[in-house]
């Protein structure tokens, strides 16, 4: 192997491969942490809220005016939607999950008011309201009519059953099996005592970005504010034709009201999660822009570099050298800078991640991150240096005796 | 001989279009993308109301839970901000919060639609210098008289009336006829520095009301609310009494003896409430300036941070490439310096010449980066979309665009100085004997 010679010709011109080594650092640096953030967002961006994500639309009903009877008239809307063909379940219900805006509360395992409590979202929602959503029931049972409270002014909660996700019931009860957390009574704020009589496998917080974004409990509750929030779900591939045909015949119905913000539980969510959709293209127009910029400064540096040593070249070839030796002299130059690139772009990748992990509250970045992308760093110098290098092998032997 | 330069960076542009093109690109992407995240950085966590800002101050008051550590509340509870508001003790003060209003139509063509709405103090519109189409904001004695006036955003004049003069006219609101006294115009400050709880980059609200009707008429409060205590009983006085923090509050002083009595005076009246059973954290009262409050809440979300760090180092790479390139490009014409300067050209001229030559393809470079951050500002505005917050501000501003051309040609000309300085160092005799 002629490694000696190579890095004795590498120091010769140390600022080039210099120059490309920073680069190569600092696009690695770049590169595996957008990576790792790409990554982060989509891992976010793929949980499920336990729905049945495809088939729910939701629409805010507002009254006003004195003949305005909240009570009678979302009783009546309720029992047109139910009864339109191609809906499953429909359902009033305070606040959407993951679409950004909701009630949240704390909730203790005992009534001792001093003892720690966990937070969690506070859906108020009829006895229908686990079909309406499609959640899968793991423990006890539903609420029934039976059950539901009217409330009309602002106070504490008034129901005295709910149903939680597990997560919130593993929480809160950590030395209970889910089962045994059934028939439990758990504290809402005030001491009001509220029993656990089902447990849904899964329904998410309305905010996704929530440290507690899995607890959930849901109250058999009514509050009259003259704003109501209609949750429908339909049989699948009714839901587009519905939305239209719920809307029309809301606005149609006599009482004086405004109907608004119908979308379906899709768009919420695509909403809900724009931000991080937005940042996961931007840096992949990053990466890839990195990329382009990176080949085309070591295909521009390599050529230059080829070309002021054409006469050297032409020497080594004229002395016996093969074409795969000179090739394999420029592939082997290039493989070093990226190399000490790589090393120089792990330390620096490693010092981004430490500032993103600590200012900007992110998971630690897992190890395999950087020696891959190390490896795919140094694969993609080879593949930009393989064109001149491949040029330089072509040179002709005689070329060392031109104009010497 | 400036022209003279130039035209001989023209020259060697020409004799070298793939290499000189390339480092026009890497300026040029570099200083685009960076451009980009410096916009939304530039105006996110800009200054809303640069003149005055140092003169509005969000009034912090730590009514938080004693048996929790926690960040003091955002805002202010209705007790609080009504005290406050009857002491006046500021030069101009008020409460503020947002309403769902519904809004009834006179043509009976127009359905009844909902918006948002704010109510607010007289001194809200002084103090925040709202922009006024027609009319004016409301009196102090509409304030205390609880009178029916509102003033409309300049959207909601041109759905309501068409955009014609309305100051004078009747609007019924939640069934309740309320005049026009004024007419905003275009008013959307970024961020939305008022009320940064409920989404800083949103867009300003559809009416103003005197704000006692969201009590005295109960109205629909809308936005942010927190409760760290239950409710002592039920109702709407139940609500109005607890801890709950729902109100903004701002006042205007106008220079720091007046800040330091504004604060003794609501350190007074926490001591005061305390004596009541309230207030039991650490005394923890405060003012923050507007700029002061931006950083506080943090309005500049993570995102653009963790871009601007990525851009600069995206900056750095292209500027490196630019580095290796110039240093090829200028090397590469050793011959051309060699004879120039046999012909008597001193180390000076070469030196202006190339920095010349170098800040031309750095203006090159910032002009083409202009066009890259165009396109990257409008794919953002597409990826964000237009209803989950206002986007109209990005875009490229005149500050931007001067700071681009200055920061390319700069850059460009700091990247150069090394190859600059080689150039200026060959050996003539070498290269005019390869000649």
């Amino acid at each position: 192997m002629e490694i000696g010679p190579i890095i004795r010709a590498l120091l010769r011109n140390k600022l080039g491969a210099i120059l490309i080594a920073a680069q190569i650092a600092f696009t690695m640096t770049v590169i595996i942490n957008a990576v790792f953030i790409i990554n982060e967002r989509s891992r976010l961006m793929a949980r499920p809220s336990g729905l049945d994500e495809a088939n729910i639309f939701h629409v805010v009903n507002i009254g006003y005016g004195d003949e305005y009877r909240e009570d009678q008239v979302v009783a009546d809307d309720l029992d047109l939607l139910r009864q339109l063909p191609g809906v499953v379940s429909a359902s009033s219900i305070n606040a959407i999950p993951v679409s950004g805006g909701g009630s949240s509360t704390g909730i203790r395992a005992t009534d001792d008011p001093d003892s720690a409590s966990t937070p969690t979202a506070i859906y108020r929602a009829d006895e229908r309201i686990f079909d309406s959503l499609g959640v899968n029931l793991v423990a006890g049972e539903y609420f029934t009519a039976a059950d539901m409270r009217t409330r009309d002014e602002p106070g504490e909660t008034i129901a005295d059953k709910a149903v939680m996700s597990e997560a919130l019931a593993n929480e809160l009860f950590p030395d209970l099996t889910t089962n045994e957390v059934v028939g439990r009574t758990a504290y809402l704020p005030g001491g009001v005592p509220i029993q656990v009589v089902g447990i849904v496998e899964r329904l998410q917080a309305a905010w996704p970005t929530a440290s507690f974004v899995e607890n959930s409990i849901v109250v058999p509750e009514l509050y009259l504010d003259s704003f109501t929030r209609y949750i429908v779900r339909t049989e699948p591939g009714m839901r587009d034709s519905l939305m239209i045909e719920v809307e029309e015949l809301l606005a149609s119905q006599p009482a004086d009201r405004v109907i608004r913000d119908m979308e379906s539980l899709e768009q919420t969510r695509e909403s809900s999660y724009r931000i991080d959709s937005a940042m996961s293209t931007i840096l992949l127009v990053v990466i890839v822009t990195l990329v382009f910029i990176n080949s085309m400064g070591i295909v521009g540096l390599a050529v230059f570099s080829i070309n002021r040593r054409r006469k050297q070249v032409g020497t080594r070839r004229a002395l016996g050298a093969t074409r795969p030796q000179i090739l394999r002299h420029f592939m082997l130059e290039n493989f070093f800078i990226t190399s000490v690139g790589v090393v120089i772009g792990a330390v620096l990748t490693i010092a981004l991640s430490i500032v993103l992990t600590t200012s900007f509250n992110m998971p630690t970045m897992a190890w395999y991150y950087t020696p891959v992308g190390g490896a795919v760093l140094v694969l993609i110098g080879q593949l930009a240096a393989f064109g001149p290098s491949a040029r330089a092998a072509r040179i002709a032997p005689a070329i060392a005796t031109r104009s010497v | 001989m400036f022209f003279y330069y130039l035209r001989l960076a023209t020259l060697s542009y020409k004799r070298n279009p793939i290499l000189s093109t390339l480092m026009v690109l890497a300026v040029a992407i570099g200083i685009g993308a960076y451009m980009v995240v410096f916009t939304l950085n530039y105006t996110m966590g800009g200054d809303p109301i640069p003149h005055k800002s140092s003169q509005l101050f969000h009034v912090q008051l730590d009514s938080g839970d004693p048996d929790r550590d926690g960040d003091p509340p955002k805002q202010l509870t209705y007790i609080d901000a009504m005290a406050l508001q009857q002491a006046g003790r500021a030069f101009r003060q008020t409460a503020s919060s947002k309403l769902s209003v519904i809004v009834e139509p006179a043509n009976p063509e127009i359905r009844p639609f909902s918006v948002i709405g704010r109510g607010a103090y007289a001194d809200f519109f002084t103090m925040f210098d709202v922009p006024f189409l027609y009319g004016q904001g409301w009196g102090s004695q509409a304030d205390e008289n609880i009178e029916q006036v509102v003033v409309l955003s300049r959207e909601t004049n041109e759905r309501l009336f068409g955009g014609a003069d309305s100051v004078g006219e009747t609007v019924v609101l939640a069934g309740m006829n309320f005049q026009v006294s004024g007419v905003l115009d275009n008013w959307d400050p970024v961020p939305k520095y008022y009320d940064v709880n409920n989404g800083p980059f949103d867009s300003g609200e559809a009416l103003y009301i005197p704000w006692r009707h969201t009590v005295e008429s109960s109205l629909p409060r809308t936005g942010n609310t927190n409760c760290w205590k239950p409710l002592e009983g039920s109702g709407e006085q139940a609500f109005l009494n607890s801890e709950c923090v729902w109100i903004q509050y701002w006042v205007e002083l106008r220079n720091s003896a007046e800040e330091e009595d504004y604060l003794s005076f609501l350190n007074a009246y926490t001591n005061e409430q305390r004596q009541l059973g309230r207030f039991q954290r650490p005394e923890n009262n405060a003012l923050f300036d507007v700029q002061e409050w931006m950083i506080e809440q943090e309005v500049l979300p993570d995102e653009t941070r963790i871009l601007s760090v990525l851009a600069a180092m995206l900056l750095a790479v292209c500027l490196l490439n630019t580095i290796g390139l110039l240093l090829a490009k200028f090397l590469g014409k050793s011959a051309e310096i060699g004879a120039r300067q046999a012909l008597g050209a001193h180390k000076g001229s070469l030196f202006v010449q190339h920095v010349i030559e170098a800040g031309f393809i750095g203006l090159l470079g910032g002009l083409l980066g202009l066009v890259v951050a165009h396109f990257g500002l409008e794919g953002i505005k597409i990826l964000i979309g237009d209803q989950l917050m206002m986007t109209e501000w990005v875009r490229l501003n005149i500050p931007v665009v001067l700071v681009t051309i200055v920061l390319a040609i700069t850059c460009t000309i700091v990247a150069g100085i090394y190859p600059i300085w080689r150039a200026c160092n060959v050996n003539p005799a070498i290269h005019l004997k390869t000649q």
